[in-house]
């Protein structure tokens, strides 16, 4: 099915059905990540490809145009090229070792530590946590400077748009004649709390089931878009100022960081959180926990700053 | 070892395949970030797929439960698809502006223009 959605977007010239379907193939995609034991992938699989990156690109469409021009080119070369790569692969693929066999290579130089000793070194039980936080914390920390790094990108690239002069409300402007959407509006407003506060849960509740700081934060962000696409640019920015997204991603960054900092002067290693408490188990616990309200924030931070960059670009002026 | 073994990686192979056909033959910007994305996806699959014990659990520690799926993999493409979104979020305002300053996605029209622009000066 994955392989027919892909072909489908391959072949398809509105570049509308080429979005959408790609969302489809986003959520899809996720499903076979919850069959093969993936579940922090899963979740975050969802969230940001069948939500916000969908979402992105519908915004990119808006000044884009919606369909790709027939193009005169030979496909021949390109097929061939592909069918010679592809050909190559396959032949690659005889000498892995088969799916699923608990002897094959990967499974045997850190994993095995990772598996056996994290839930008494660690003592939290979620190993994907405990690896991504503690165990490769530098990696993590580089992903989350990559993120940030993207967003001083995008916004360099494309600004936010100031909000129109706001006139103040009369009762005639508030009233749900003049609401574009009332029906949306009103389901989102019901359904806005509730992602927030599974958000939330995703967040703090990540050391022992699925979840962690990256899934929450894009979690948390697609709260926020939800209620920017049903509201409206100008409504969303009186709620959040785009000034205090661009340093919250900032500040989430710092928190990182300076967890790795206050570990040296507590006389550990970068980012070593055994020292952050008397009982490195403890410690252990502490720091991740900040560590990951550090990524939190980040990503959540970045996801709206980025949509916002690209909604009020796209966003034309509803009569 | 039977040949079904390895149509997981099959799979992910046709699925690259497309990406890279959809990057290298079309003309679109847009149609070819799809592609690209498409491309990043078979690579996670292929990661999953790797890490997968057969009879194994999710890896968070439980009673009663001895084998576990790998968790490193989950760790490395869980925050590759983050920082996925955030370089396409990059590739799609770089569209953004290519369009403001030429009018057009197709990488063809957008040759002709430079094209144009070299002749004149």
């Amino acid at each position: 099915m994955l392989s027919m959605t892909a072909i489908a977007v391959v072949r398809l010239q509105s570049l509308f059905g080429v979005v959408i379907l790609f969302g489809v193939y986003s959520l899809l995609s996720a499903s076979i990540f919850v069959v093969l034991d993936a579940v922090d992938v899963a979740f975050t699989e969802a969230a940001v490809g069948a939500g916000i990156s969908t979402v992105l690109m519908l915004a990119t469409l808006v000044s884009a145009g919606r369909t790709e021009k027939p193009s005169n080119r030979n496909p021949w070369l390109p097929l061939c090229v592909v069918g010679i790569t592809g050909a190559a692969l396959v032949w690659g693929t005889l000498d892995m070792p088969g799916f699923g066999d608990p002897d094959n290579p990967i499974h045997h130089h850190v994993a095995d530590r990772y598996v056996n000793a994290s839930p008494t070194e660690v003592g939290i039980p979620n190993m994907v946590t405990s690896v991504l936080a503690s165990y490769r914390g530098y990696d993590t920390m580089g992903e989350v400077f990559v993120v940030f790094t993207a967003l001083i990108g995008v916004l360099s690239l494309i600004t936010i748009r100031q909000p129109r002069k706001q006139l103040p409300l009369t009762p005639a402007a508030d009233s749900p004649d003049n609401r574009p959407f009332p029906i949306l509006q009103v389901m989102s407003i019901i359904l806005i709390p509730f992602i927030i506060v599974f958000a939330l849960y995703v967040q703090f509740h990540g050391d022992y089931g699925p979840g962690g700081g990256f899934q929450a934060g894009v979690i948390f962000s697609s709260a926020i878009i939800l209620y920017t696409l049903t509201f409206g640019f100008d409504d969303a920015i009186l709620l959040i100022p785009p000034g205090v997204v661009n340093t919250l991603a900032a500040v989430g960054v710092l928190i990182y960081a300076g967890t790795g900092v206050i570990s040296l002067f507590k006389g550990g290693n970068f980012l070593d959180y055994g020292v952050l408490a008397h009982d490195p188990i403890h410690g252990q616990h502490i720091g991740i926990l900040i560590i990951e309200l550090g990524v939190g924030i980040t990503v959540a931070s970045v996801m709206i700053a980025i949509f916002f960059a690209f909604f009020s670009r796209a966003e034309r002026p509803i009569k | 070892m039977s040949a079904f073994s390895l149509f997981n990686y099959w799979v992910v192979i046709l699925l690259m395949m497309a990406g890279f056909y959809t990057v290298i033959a079309s003309g679109n910007l847009v149609k070819k970030i799809v592609g690209l994305n498409i491309f990043q996806t078979s690579v996670f699959i292929m990661y999953i797929s790797m890490g997968k014990v057969t009879g194994g659990t999710a890896p968070i520690a439980a009673e009663n439960t001895e084998l576990y799926s790998n968790p490193l993999p989950h760790v490395l493409i869980l925050t590759a698809i983050v920082v996925g979104v955030a370089t396409t979020a990059l590739g799609l305002s770089l569209i953004s502006r290519i369009k403001q300053a030429y009018g057009t996605v197709e990488e063809d029209e957008i040759l002709e223009v430079t094209q144009r622009e070299d002749d004149v000066t």
